[in-house]
């Protein structure tokens, strides 16, 4: 696009031509050598598409009733462990039922579910480390929820209310946690992608790696091929994790796969950062998966695809898998399952309850945060309202603000 | 009613004195050291990545080329591929890549190879650099500068000569400077550097070359202009003129004319467009009762708009004698035509022109 680049591609063309000997050797050799390239000759012109090569097949760990395939492959994890990440995943569900419902009720503005992608979630967050540095599109609340982000701190984020860490300024499900290591999310997609490449470039050699979410509609965007060829060139330990659940909010892609599983997903995570950090590069996992719910609450997916397939994919869900895995293993039987529903679904409403009493934060948060030093001009904004409202306190509702 | 409009430069005055414009003023103090805007920027640069680790610079042929305007001079040779980092051609690509790097620590320096091309990159700029720290609430803030050449260069018509000034001074979240001299450039992007808000730096390519005299104290290490402060170029009594940039030097220009008529117009370079120093401007009208602003760039919601309109919003307005003015770029895209080019941006004849217009002199 630069118009200097142009021209010195020219003059490079130009320079490679003035060497003609040295061209000859090159086209007559038995292997190309162009500097783009490594590859072979071939005299047969022939367009190549998806089906002149087999895809990557789709790895995983347990089949549809929660059996390992290949003992060699069990991730073996403590005990303790896997029933935090169940608990988790049951808990992340029952907490988007509630939150969804009340999106629908015009409590909040705005909510997006994780039906379906509960084991991206989870099975991921628990192959990291905490201090490994996180950058969300928006569907990885799971993530958060893992790291020790409450249930309380959620809802308070969902309502903007004065337990808000981000003082009730951003759009719900935009969470950040600085705490938790995890970036507050941006809305333009794919945007995260070049910055999670910065960031990698920043802790090269720390020992911490960046995980960078992103769906298969993001990897349409310019970022995301900026992304990837960044973290190449600059030997970034980041992971792209595509959560590649087949619809572009509503466009779907041509193929897809199933073999989701928390199992595999943490296995290859785990492999993913292991050698991200020791070879300095970065690693692309896809994550076959299936949305359930609808993309957003501005979104109603039953115009783009049929109520079948969405129960078919029910059927499979990720959590049954897991949830047979751990029967077996004699961690988990219906008893248990009962409770864990009762107990989280009463924690959610006790924190959905208190989080909408809570008031707003204070209305003079509003000129905060824009610089780091609150400039002249946006103080005697702040004053301005400040006598306004003292003013016309009576046709405001400053009682549903803090103070 | 004509007054109070923009005097856009092609319906003003006519094609005819043209050619002087590119010629410019040679008679400053010689006193001084005389140093490029190109050695003050490479200055800049250098001490801070030698002053903090954490600064480093990426950019498109930043490295190994030294820049397309060689403002990274010698950079690379004495500090590395790890903190001077030539990137593909993909604005929106490494200007995330800052922002991230930015949220993790370390204090980028992003080098556009022209601002037209930031436009590639405009929703990194704003969206995620300048409001992440709001959007974090206080939490996550972005040290970064964006700079590179900005407004009408030479013979490079529609889409490489335009000013994006406005564009950027719009935006909350954003310090935006424009600076005009070499000490201008060199205090301006170290204050810049080490501001913990994302800064955009406006450079200018034909300014790049230009020598200015640098101070004893503006060649020192701790060289700092604070953002938000416009400085008085030259004091007069009868108007006004605000500036930025090369427009600077076309209201010095104008004024020396004009001074030759007994008009002693009093220069102000703005340095910042954001935040504007509204102070030094009102002090300066309240003294001269008249105001003219002078910029490269577009009327429509430009800088000059923005200044006239706090100015009916204050106090001052009642100083004035007459209607403030605009004089500014004409509302086309760059034309390539060399005769045209230079009559589509205001000429130091332009000012004496206008200041005579709204002093209603002969």
């Amino acid at each position: 696009m630069a118009l200097n680049k142009s021209i010195s591609l020219l003059f490079r063309i130009r320079k490679h031509l003035r060497n003609k000997n040295q061209l000859c050797t090159r086209f007559s050799s038995s292997q190309p050598n162009f500097p783009g390239a490594k590859t072979s000759w071939t005299e047969k012109l022939q367009f190549t598409d998806s089906s002149s090569y087999s895809p990557i097949p789709v790895y995983r760990v347990l089949d549809r009733r929660g059996n390992v395939l290949h003992p060699a492959e069990d991730p073996k994890l403590p005990d303790d462990v896997m029933l935090k990440m169940y608990k988790d995943m049951i808990l992340l569900n029952v907490m988007d039922k509630i939150l969804y419902e009340s999106q629908r009720q015009g409590r909040i503005s705005f909510y997006m579910t994780s039906y379906g992608e509960e084991a991206i979630h989870i099975g991921s967050a628990a192959a990291l480390k905490l201090e490994d540095l996180v950058y969300g599109q928006y569907r990885e609340c799971g993530v958060l929820l893992h790291r020790g982000y409450t249930l309380q701190e959620f809802v308070d984020q969902c309502y903007g209310n004065v337990g808000d860490m981000g003082k009730g300024k951003q759009m719900p499900v935009h969470y950040g946690s600085k705490k938790l290591n995890f970036i507050t999310i941006s809305s333009p997609l794919a945007t995260q992608m070049p910055q999670a490449v910065g960031s990698a470039y920043a802790l090269k050699g720390s020992g911490t790696i960046v995980i960078c979410y992103f769906g298969d509609g993001s990897a349409s965007e310019g970022d995301a091929h900026a992304a990837f060829n960044f973290s190449a060139t600059l030997e970034c330990p980041v992971i792209f994790f595509c959560r590649n659940n087949g619809y572009a909010i509503s466009t779907p892609v041509l193929e897809q796969y199933r073999g989701d599983g928390i199992a595999t997903v943490y296995k290859a995570t785990q492999l993913a950062r292991e050698y991200s950090i020791k070879e300095n590069k970065p690693v692309l996992i896809e994550a076959l998966t299936y949305r359930v719910g609808d993309h957003s609450t501005s979104d109603d997916s039953s115009a783009y695809r049929s109520p079948e397939e969405v129960l078919e994919w029910t059927n499979d869900y990720p959590t049954k898998k897991f949830r047979f895995y751990l029967e077996t293993k004699g961690l988990w039987n219906e008893q248990k399952e009962k409770e864990l529903l009762t107990v989280s679904r009463k924690e959610v409403l006790t924190a959905f309850n208190a989080g909408e009493k809570k008031l707003k934060p204070k209305w003079s948060e509003l000129y905060t945060d824009v610089y780091k030093f609150l400039p002249p001009h946006i103080k005697k904004q702040q004053q301005e309202m400040a006598v306004h409202l003292q003013k016309y306190k009576q046709h405001y509702p400053l009682n549903s603000f803090s103070s | 009613m004509a007054s109070r409009n923009t005097l856009t430069m092609l319906s003003a005055s006519g094609f005819g004195k043209m050619l002087a414009r590119r010629a410019f003023s040679t008679s400053r103090a010689v006193a001084a050291k005389q140093m490029t805007v190109r050695d003050a920027l490479n200055q800049a640069i250098d001490e801070e990545m030698e002053r903090d680790e954490r600064v480093f610079i990426l950019g498109e042929e930043v490295a190994q080329y030294d820049g397309a305007y060689k403002v990274t001079r010698g950079l690379w040779k004495k500090y590395g591929d790890k903190r001077v980092i030539d990137t593909p051609i993909s604005e929106m690509g490494f200007t995330g890549l800052a922002a991230g790097a930015a949220m993790a620590g370390l204090r980028p320096i992003c080098e556009f190879m022209t601002f037209n091309f930031a436009m590639q990159s405009i929703d990194q700029i704003i969206n995620s650099a300048g409001k992440t720290f709001y959007m974090s609430a206080g939490r996550v803030n972005v040290p970064i500068v964006f700079r590179g050449p900005n407004g009408a260069a030479s013979g490079v018509a529609a889409q490489h000569s335009q000013c994006f000034g406005a564009w950027y001074a719009h935006c909350p979240g954003l310090k935006v400077l424009s600076p005009y001299s070499s000490e201008d450039h060199k205090g301006l992007l170290k204050t810049a550097i080490r501001d913990p808000d994302p800064v955009v730096c406006l450079e200018n390519e034909i300014l790049y070359g230009t020598a200015f005299p640098m101070s004893d104290e503006a060649l020192e290490k701790d060289f700092l202009i604070p953002i938000g402060k416009a400085k008085i170029e030259k004091p007069g009594k009868h108007i006004t003129i605000t500036a930025h940039s090369k427009a600077v030097e076309t209201a010095l220009e104008g004024a020396k004319l004009l001074a030759g008529e007994g008009i002693e117009a009093e220069v102000i370079n703005l340095r910042s467009l954001r935040p504007l120093d509204m102070e030094s401007i009102t002090k300066s009208v309240a003294k001269t009762n008249h105001l003219l602003s002078v910029e490269q760039g577009w009327p429509t919601c430009g800088i000059g708009a923005e200044i006239l309109a706090r100015l009916m919003e204050s106090e001052i307005f009642y100083h004035l004698d007459q209607p403030a003015v605009r004089l500014t770029g004409a509302d086309i895209p760059m034309p390539y035509t060399k005769s045209l080019e230079a009559a589509a941006i205001p000429r130091p004849e332009d000012v004496v022109d206008a200041v005579k217009r709204l002093l209603k002199v002969k």
